[in-house]
């Protein structure tokens, strides 16, 4: 089977962010690494392909500066091959304008099964791309997968609820966003890192796509900041080192609150 | 000035309407002069008096969807009205599983954008305004709509206080749902409702929460066990959710729940920016880590700089012998 997987490439986590005075979005001038969210669903479909006897893993992303660093460990990891969409229009774009260009970018592989996505980036957090893409190419979806498996033509999805979970099968094609933890991804292999480097990466441009840029971007997102403010900072309280009492510390504290 | 109308897209479990819902129905009083909300399944009509009671003077009511996933049915619900010509100024939705997939396929439908992680809403002159805040917590970019609405909004949970208004029931008005034809493919086998002892996440009064410090993935059971002694409710930090040791409905984050319990244990916790967005709004914070330098200590109330392999254990010790 043919597994699609959108995958976002982030400026590291443990970078502090830091928002461009000028366009008040977020810098992506630095660094950028496979969003580890991501890391999930390229697993996920690695496994299903291995599982169905054969097919392929694309990636699919949209990134500034033709940007593959993220790319390349997803390819690394097994991932077959990957398109790229790279345009200086695309700054500022909303979720639904990502979405946009992702759906464009999915339709050119052939033969795609099943779309993978992670449940939401760790820099912009939306949640909605799963959904919007899949509205966009007008197929059914689940979105929270905690498993996956594939029977033939459907897709068997453990969905996460509030209550629990529930059991969902949904016709292929499909767009699956699968949560945090769903498998452990693998480390690429010395093997795996050097096979990336050869692995195809078509790169696009929203003309390409056939998309208007008037669609994508700061012009399409239908949005704008009108502020942004420092909050006010949380004032901590003493700190303490255990000397083998701390806990009744804790105790205490929580005896004054009566919360015991 | 006001908005002429907000639609609200309520949810409710056995006949209870949830929190969030009250919550958005409160805000959206304040913000236009009529409030009506929209609803999935079979029984609109138990609900109305809950709706009607914090302001909604009507709701648009889909009836049972069977086992359909929401998200496609209620968009293209709602999207019929709206092209019908009943539209809102706006759409509030919680960023809940279903507030997610119905806001982000009525966005693909309306071609609409979403405004997402709001925890304020404002009305400046005619336009509506939302607040959300970035870097863990420490900025507040506050966004507002260029094109034209219907404006779709997802909001945190917990952040307005839900209040009555003492309304009368909402009317229930049945609403088509249009064939999806594709698009409503999936459907529920099986609907699992873990046992859980104690308050859900959402709602409880205390949270003991547990992150990366624990060492390793049996250790969590000290974080279950002090939840249930405090008769709280265990959390999780988005390291170990994604490291496996438990499950997404724990985390507690960024991505992940905002909670706002009166006590917040944080155990193992460094303090991760985006950790610290779901639970600086806790009244009260105990954290205990190993590092002195973790940022969790320059939010927490108490500090206990400590292994929590030694503190965990005599804390729920000393409160067994309670």
């Amino acid at each position: 089977m043919n597994v699609v997987v959108c995958v976002k490439q982030i400026p590291d986590p443990a970078d502090p962010g830091a928002l461009d005075p000028t366009t008040k979005t977020l810098k992506r001038d630095g660094k950028l690494i496979l969003d580890e969210s991501d890391s999930y669903g390229v697993e996920m479909a690695l496994q299903l392909v291995t599982a169905a006897g054969g097919g392929e893993v694309t990636l699919v992303s949209m990134a500034p500066n033709g940007e593959v660093s993220g790319l390349r460990t997803a390819l690394a990891m097994g991932a077959a091959k990957a398109i790229l969409v790279s345009d200086d229009a695309l700054a500022g774009s909303d979720a639904l304008g990502t979405a946009k260009v992702l759906a464009k970018a999915i339709e050119r592989v052939e033969g795609a099964d099943l779309i993978l996505t992670a449940t939401e980036s760790s820099d912009g957090y939306t949640g909605t791309v799963p959904e919007q893409i899949a509205g966009i190419l007008d197929l059914p979806s689940v979105t929270f997968a905690k498993q996956i498996e594939v029977d033939g033509s459907t897709v068997k999805v453990q969905r996460q609820t509030d209550a629990g979970f529930d059991e969902v099968e949904c016709p292929l094609p499909a767009v699956v966003s699968v949560t945090a933890g769903v498998v452990e991804p693998r480390y690429p292999s010395f093997k795996g890192i050097m096979a990336a480097k050869s692995k195809p990466v078509d790169t696009l441009t929203v003309a390409d796509l056939g998309l208007d840029a008037s669609q994508v971007g700061w012009a399409g997102a239908g949005q704008e900041i009108v502020s942004i403010e420092e909050a006010p900072a949380r004032e901590a309280g003493e700190v303490f080192e255990d000397d083998g009492t701390a806990f009744e510390k804790i105790v205490a504290y929580l005896d004054n609150l009566k919360v015991l | 000035m006001a908005l002429n109308t907000i639609w609200v897209l309520a949810e409710a479990s056995d006949g209870k309407v949830s929190g969030t819902t009250l919550e958005l129905l409160t805000k959206a009083r304040e913000l236009a002069g009529t409030v009506e909300a929209v609803y999935a399944g079979g029984d609109a009509d138990a609900i109305a008096g809950q709706l009607g009671e914090y302001g909604a003077t009507k709701v648009y009511a889909t009836g049972d969807l069977g086992n359909a996933l929401p998200g496609v049915p209620v968009a293209g619900a709602i999207a019929a009205l709206v092209e019908g010509g009943n539209a809102p100024d706006a759409i509030l939705a919680a960023t809940s599983y279903t507030g997610r997939d119905v806001a982000g396929r009525l966005s693909a439908k309306l071609d609409r954008t979403v405004l997402t992680n709001n925890v304020d809403l404002e009305v400046d002159g005619d336009k509506l305004v939302t607040t959300e805040p970035v870097f863990g917590g420490t900025t507040n970019v506050k966004t507002t709509f260029t094109a034209a609405g219907p404006h779709i909004v997802l909001v945190r949970p917990k952040s307005f206080a839900a209040e009555p208004s003492g309304g009368g029931a909402a009317a229930v008005e049945t609403i088509a749902v249009p064939d999806a034809g594709r698009s409503g493919g999936a459907v529920v086998t099986n609907r699992h409702v873990e046992e859980r002892e104690g308050p859900s996440l959402d709602d409880a009064a205390i949270v003991v929460a547990g992150g990366r410090g624990l060492g390793e993935s049996d250790k969590y059971e000290m974080v279950e066990e002090l939840a249930k002694l405090l008769k709280g409710a265990p959390g999780a930090s988005r390291a170990i959710v994604d490291a496996g040791w438990v499950p997404y409905s724990y985390q507690v984050g960024q991505t992940g729940k905002v909670v706002k319990p009166t006590v917040y244990i944080a155990a193992g916790i460094s303090g991760a920016t985006q950790h610290m967005v779901g639970m600086k709004g806790s009244k009260n914070i105990i954290a205990i880590n190993k590092d002195a330098e973790a940022p969790i200590f320059s939010i927490s109330d108490l500090g206990i700089v400590g292994d929590v392999h030694k503190v965990l254990p005599q804390l729920i010790e000393a409160l067994k012998n309670r």
